[in-house]
């Protein structure tokens, strides 16, 4: 019998064998519901790490290859000065473009900020350069030194101080994720092994006579691993569906990609929690092995 | 021939104190063994030494040829499927019927348990609990427990059978009726060793079976002479 005739095997169970331990119906509950509860924590701490991996990913895509000069000087060098950056950008090595953003593009900017209605030609607004870099970027330190020789008013901005503590809060919180999820599977085993525990040692009589009999240990095991890993899939697939239906009924991700609307799973990310079942019965299995080994010990 | 339990100096000490001493015991096949003594005197802690519940603190056990020391637990499991033992207080799976606890033996060994129906029902018989497969142990008398548990200890046909105070709890009729059981049991081959401190039972057994008390005095087993 292959692996998965033995998975089967185990699952199918044997009808007589598990009828051998006495039914502990609290033990059964506490058990299903530790593990849906978990299962239910994980779809959430999954969903987190996998939504701050997706805005880390597109902030750095959106901000790693654009800077931006600008330019603040008086109206009557505004122009001189912002033909010069364009033309010392459009030598620059490493550059793919540069180009003066439009006054409406310029409005659309600040429209979240100042509303639709701020009459900008009243204003003293900076010119704003868009630059698109190339793979291999420019020599940043020596393009901001020739700026400020032939443009004193230009500030180049690559977005550094702005993508650093982004990319970093990000994989922060990814990480962050992804240890919750390591204490939610710690937690499972340790809870799954106190539950065990307790209904071996409630069954003290059973395996007494089981043993009489000439039961050996790993037979009396059987019966209880199998129980408690069947119970723990049971309750960690429904919390897994719970879970999955409030990712799914979360609302869905705004234009402005905000954090919080974000949160959820795209494409594929959907097949990721199925495999929340599966782990919590090995968790299970392997919490409730080792429980029954070093309560048969003990108990010789 | 080769005994199928072997006690060679064999002695158990608990809480600092000598429960026995260089304690000589051969079981042999077909042999029929009452041991007898005072409440207290340890006879059950003599037969879980034979059946491996407790461990000498000195000398040797030999179980079917085998030093109980260098079994392991697996070994001493495959050891008490060929020897059943029957309990003063039975010790039965309560939320099993008679006929599931009767079976238990044979499905923990792993065998075939629907082979072994046409066996449970000859015991059933043999025991006199056919009316009774379907009942819960609690639902019991005790002497139908006592019959139930010898039934559950000869499923798997043992080569020994090990009763510690199976009348303890019965009245004379029922007792006697058990003791022919064991009786009947001997007569198959069967080597039976019985813990008894009735000794009108012992020597209400003289007709029947050819039997040898033994005597546990002086935290040592004598054989009993003809003070019986």
């Amino acid at each position: 019998m292959g692996y998965f005739g033995n998975l089967a095997s185990f699952f199918a169970g044997d009808k007589q064998a598990e009828r051998i331990v006495p039914p502990t119906g609290f033990t059964a509950r506490l058990t299903s519901f530790t593990a849906a509860a978990m299962a239910f924590l994980t779809v959430f701490a999954l969903a987190l790490s996998l939504a701050t991996g997706r805005l880390a990913d597109r902030w750095s895509a959106e901000l790693a290859k654009t800077s931006t000069v600008r330019i603040s000087a008086p109206e009557a060098q505004l122009a001189a000065q912002s033909a010069a950056v364009l033309n010392i950008l459009n030598t620059t090595s490493g550059i793919e473009s540069a180009r003066l953003m439009s006054e409406v593009e310029q409005r659309a900017l600040l429209e979240p900020w100042f509303g639709s209605d701020l009459p900008l030609e009243t204003l003293p607004i900076p010119s704003l350069i868009e630059v698109v870099e190339q793979e291999v970027g420019p020599d940043m330190d020596g393009l901001r030194l020739r700026l400020t020789a032939e443009a004193p008013g230009a500030v180049l901005d690559d977005h550094t101080r702005w993508r650093r503590p982004l990319a970093a809060a990000a994989a922060r919180l990814r990480l962050l994720g992804m240890f919750s999820i390591v204490l939610i599977l710690g937690a499972t085993a340790a809870m799954i092994t106190l539950a065990a525990q307790a209904a071996l040692a409630a069954n003290r009589q059973v395996i007494q006579v089981l043993r009489l009999i000439g039961a050996r240990d790993n037979y009396i095991a059987k019966a209880f691993v199998r129980r408690f890993t069947v119970r723990a899939t049971i309750g960690a697939s429904v919390g897994m569906l719970a879970g999955m239906l409030c990712i799914f009924a979360l609302p869905s991700a705004a234009q402005e990609g905000a954090f919080l609307t974000g949160l959820g799973f795209r494409g594929w990310h959907w097949i990721i929690p199925l495999a929340i079942p599966p782990i919590a019965a090995f968790v299970a299995f392997w919490s409730t092995r080792f429980a029954a080994t070093r309560s048969l010990d003990r108990m010789t | 021939m080769h005994p199928l339990i072997e006690l060679k100096k064999a002695g158990f000490s608990y809480g600092g104190g000598d429960i026995f001493r260089d304690v000589d015991l051969h079981l042999t096949k077909g042999s029929f063994h009452f041991l007898t003594g005072p409440s207290g005197s340890g006879k059950t802690t003599l037969m879980k030494m034979c059946y491996q519940a407790l461990m000498p603190n000195t000398g040797t056990i030999k179980v079917f040829g085998k030093d109980v020391r260098a079994m392991d637990r697996d070994d001493v499991a495959i050891v008490r499927r060929r020897i059943g033992v029957v309990h003063q207080d039975c010790q039965f799976l309560d939320h099993l019927s008679v006929a599931e606890n009767i079976l238990l033996p044979s499905q923990v060994a792993g065998r075939d348990v629907t082979q072994d129906l046409a066996n449970l029902n000859q015991l059933l018989k043999w025991v006199s609990l056919t009316d009774h497969m379907n009942a819960l142990p609690p639902q019991l008398s005790g002497g139908e427990r006592q019959r139930a548990a010898l039934a559950r200890a000869v499923i798997l046909s043992p080569e020994v059978v090990i009763a510690d105070e199976p009348t303890g709890n019965l009245d004379w009729d029922m007792a006697q009726r058990l003791l022919n059981l064991l009786i009947e049991l001997n007569k198959m081959g069967k080597t039976v060793l019985v813990a008894t401190h009735d000794m009108n039972l012992i020597r209400a057994s003289r007709q029947s079976v050819s039997a040898r008390v033994l005597r546990i005095q002086g935290k040592q087993v004598h054989l009993a002479g003809a003070d019986l």
